[in-house]
C-alpha cells in the first residue's frame, strides 16, 4: 500500500500544478487563454509538454509488454521510426501551422482547413472524424489509470475506484487549468519519468544480478535467444510500421500543442532533442521488457511465461476460450510494474509507480483537444460565440470536459480493454491516412476541399472496414490470394494486405484521392491561396 | 544544393532504419549487455538527432516567423480567424 500512498501524493501535486501553480489573469481573449495558454509556452515547457503529450500508457507499459513477447524489435518498430518521423513532421508541418495560427488566430486544425479550402460543413465532417478517432484514446487513459492503481496498491484499490480517481484528477486540472495547467502537468510528468526511468533501469539491473548475466542466459536458451534479435517480426511488417508515426502530427492534440509556443524558435530544441527523449524513455522500457523473461523468480512473471509456453505447445488442443484466457495471462503490459515490485525498495517503487501514472494520465491533452474542437469547430462556427459571447464559449468547453470524462469513465467500466486497445491501433492508422490533409493544405496550392473530403471519408471508411474485417474473421487465415500471393490475410495481430499493415494501402490510396479529386475539382480563390504561400 | 543533400540524407536515414543485415543476429553483445540490433538502433536515434540539428541549422524557415511577426505588429492588416461564420 505504501507505493499507492506515493501515487496519491503525486496526484495531489499534479492537481496543485495544474490548477494553481501557473494561473494567470485572463486577458481579452479568454478562449485563446484557456485553449492555447495564450500562445505563450516557453522553450523548456514546450519541449517537455509536447513530448509528454505523445507519451501514453501504451508507450510505456505497452512497449514493455510488446518487448516481453517479441524482443528488442519493439524499439526499432515503435521508437526509432517515430524518432525520425515525429521531429521531421514538427519541423515541416508544426512550424508552418504555428505561423498560420499566429497570423490568422487559428485554434484548431479544422479552422485552418476551412479557411484554406473555403469550406464550412466539410470542415465539420473532418472535425467529427478526428473526434471519433480520438475518443478510444481517452477511454484507454481511464482504463490505464484503473489498472495501474490496482497493480500499484497490490489489488487493494479496485479498478472502478482507481479509474474514477484518475479520471477525476485529470478532469479537475483540465477544467480549471486549461492548456496552461495541462502543459505544466505534462512537463512535470515527463521530467519525473525521465529521471525515475533511468533510476529504475539501474535498480532492476542490480536486483537481477546484472544485465550482462541476464542477457547471456537469454542467449543460451533456444526459446529466448530470438528475443535478442528481430526474427519474431517480418521485415515487411517492420517496414510498414514506419507509416504509423505519420499519424502523430495529425492528431488534433499535437497540432493544437504546436500553436501554444510563444516563438517559432522554440521548435528548434524540440526538433533536435525529441529523438533523445525517445531514446531515454523507450530504450529502458523495451530493454526491461526483454529482461523480464529472465525474472523467473517473480511469481507473476513466471505465471506469464508458463501461459506462453502452454500456448506454444498445446494451442491445437485448446478451446478458443482457453486460448484467449492464456493470451490474457501471458500479456506483459504489467511486467514493468512487476519488476519494480520485486526489485525496487518500497519508496522507490512508489515514486516509479507515480512515474508510470504520469504516462497513463496522458489523456489530458486529448480531453482538452476534444473540448477545444467542440467549442471552436462546432459551437463557435455555428454562431454560438456570436450569440452568447466568448466567455460562454469557454464555459461550454469546460462543461464538455466534464461530460466527456463521465462518458469515458462509464464506457471504461462496461467494456473490456482489448476492444479499445484495438480501437487505438485503428486510430493511429486512421490519422496516418489523414496525412494528405496537412500536406495538401500546406504544400500543394492545387488541393481542394473535395480532395480533403475524399481523404476524410476514405480514412473513416477504411478504419471501419478493417475493424469489421477483424471482428468477422477472428482466426488467422488467408482470405484472398492472387496468383499464389497473399493479398488479404487475418494474422494473429491484425490484418495484412500483401504482407503489409493496412496503414500502407490506406495512406497510398488517401494520397491518390487527394491528388485525383483535387485535380478534378475547382481550386480555392487566388486570394486565399496567396495568403498561404508567401514564398 | 545544401537542401538537396539534406533531403538525400533523410531518405538515406529512412532506408537505414530497415537494417535487415542484423535481423537474425544477437551478437556481438555491446558493452556486455546490449544486443547488436538494439545498439544499432540506439546509434541510429543519436544520428537522427544530429541530422535534425543540421536541418535546423541550415534550413530553418525563419521567413515564416518574420511574416507572422509583421502581421501581428499591424493588427489592422491581419485577418483574424477568417473561417468563423465565413465560407459555408
Amino acid at each position: 500500500m505504501i507505493p499507492a500512498l506515493f501515487v496519491f501524493a503525486y496526484l495531489a501535486v499534479v492537481i496543485y500544478i495544474g490548477v494553481f501553480a501557473f494561473r494567470r489573469k485572463v486577458g481579452e481573449h479568454p478562449a485563446e487563454d484557456y485553449f492555447l495558454a495564450n500562445r505563450s509556452l516557453g522553450q523548456f515547457v514546450f519541449l517537455l509538454s509536447l513530448f509528454g503529450t505523445n507519451m501514453t500508457a501504451f508507450a510505456i507499459l505497452g512497449s514493455s509488454g510488446h518487448a516481453f513477447a517479441n524482443g528488442i524489435v519493439t524499439y526499432g518498430l515503435m521508437a526509432s521510426s517515430s524518432a525520425l518521423i515525429v521531429p521531421l513532421s514538427l519541423f515541416l508541418i508544426g512550424t508552418r501551422v504555428w505561423a498560420l495560427g499566429k497570423r490568422f488566430g487559428f485554434i484548431t486544425p479544422v479552422q485552418m482547413f476551412r479557411d484554406r479550402w473555403e469550406c464550412g460543413h466539410i470542415g465539420t465532417v473532418i472535425s467529427i472524424v478526428q473526434a471519433a478517432l480520438l475518443v478510444p484514446y481517452i477511454i484507454i487513459g481511464v482504463m490505464g489509470g484503473g489498472t495501474a492503481l490496482f497493480a500499484i496498491s497490490g489489488g487493494r484499490i479496485p479498478f472502478w475506484i482507481g479509474g474514477a480517481i484518475v479520471a477525476m484528477v485529470v478532469m479537475i486540472y483540465v477544467f480549471f487549468g486549461g492548456m496552461r495547467g495541462t502543459a505544466w502537468v505534462n512537463t512535470f510528468q515527463t521530467t519525473l519519468f525521465l529521471v525515475f526511468g533511468a533510476i529504475a533501469l539501474v535498480v532492476i539491473g542490480v536486483g537481477m544480478g546484472g544485465f550482462g548475466a541476464a542477457v547471456n542466459e537469454l542467449l543460451s536458451s533456444p526459446s529466448t535467444a530470438s528475443l535478442l534479435t528481430r526474427e519474431r517480426i517480418s521485415p515487411l511488417f517492420f517496414l510498414s510500421y514506419t507509416f504509423i508515426p505519420l499519424s502523430s502530427i495529425n492528431f488534433p492534440h499535437m497540432i493544437i500543442f504546436c500553436l501554444t509556443a510563444r516563438r517559432m524558435q522554440h521548435f528548434k530544441k524540440t526538433v533536435i532533442l525529441y529523438p533523445i527523449c525517445m531514446l531515454a524513455i523507450w530504450l529502458p522500457a523495451v530493454f526491461l521488457g526483454v529482461m523480464a523473461n529472465r525474472a523467473t523468480e517473480v511469481p507473476a512473471i513466471q505465471a506469464k511465461l508458463e501461459a506462453r509456453q502452454t500456448l506454444a505447445t498445446q494451442a491445437g488442443t485448446l478451446s478458443p476460450e482457453e486460448r484467449n484466457q492464456l493470451r490474457a495471462q501471458a500479456a506483459g503490459d504489467d511486467v514493468l510494474l512487476r519488476l519494480l515490485e520485486a526489485y525496487a525498495p518500497l519508496w522507490l517503487a512508489g515514486l516509479l509507480g507515480a512515474g508510470i501514472m504520469a504516462a497513463v494520465m496522458a489523456s489530458d491533452s486529448q480531453i482538452l483537444a476534444l473540448s477545444t474542437m467542440f467549442s471552436e469547430d462546432i459551437f463557435a462556427f455555428y454562431e454560438g460565440k456570436e450569440r452568447f459571447g466568448e466567455k460562454a464559449q469557454v464555459v461550454t468547453g469546460r462543461i464538455f470536459v466534464i461530460a466527456l470524462t463521465i462518458i469515458a469513465y462509464t464506457i471504461a467500466l462496461r467494456f473490456p480493454q482489448p476492444i479499445f486497445d484495438l480501437a487505438v491501433q485503428y486510430a493511429f492508422s486512421g490519422y496516418s491516412a489523414m496525412m494528405p490533409l496537412m500536406v495538401g493544405a500546406l504544400f500543394w496550392k492545387r488541393s481542394t476541399k473535395w480532395g480533403a473530403l475524399a481523404v476524410t471519408l476514405w480514412a473513416a471508411a477504411s478504419v471501419t472496414a478493417v475493424a469489421v474485417f477483424q471482428s468477422v474473421v477472428t482466426t488467422p487465415q488467408v482470405v484472398w490470394s492472387i496468383g499464389g500471393v497473399e493479398a488479404l490475410a487475418r494474422t494473429p495481430g491484425g490484418t495484412a494486405v500483401f504482407g503489409l499493415l493496412p496503414v500502407v494501402p490506406m495512406v497510398i490510396i488517401s494520397s491518390l484521392l487527394m491528388i485525383v479529386v483535387s485535380l478534378m475539382t475547382k481550386r480555392p480563390s487566388e486570394a486565399t491561396v496567396s495568403r498561404y504561400f508567401i514564398r | 544544393m545544401k537542401r538537396s543533400l539534406l533531403v538525400v540524407a533523410i531518405i538515406a536515414l529512412y532506408l537505414l532504419h530497415q537494417d535487415f543485415w542484423f535481423w537474425r543476429a544477437a551478437t556481438p553483445i555491446v558493452f556486455g549487455f546490449l544486443p547488436i540490433g538494439l545498439f544499432y538502433h540506439l546509434c541510429y536515434t543519436l544520428v537522427i538527432s544530429a541530422l535534425m540539428w543540421l536541418l535546423v541549422k541550415q534550413t530553418w524557415p525563419s521567413y515564416l516567423e518574420e511574416q507572422a511577426d509583421l502581421e501581428s505588429a499591424n493588427p489592422q492588416s491581419a485577418i483574424r480567424n477568417p473561417q468563423s461564420g465565413g465560407h459555408r
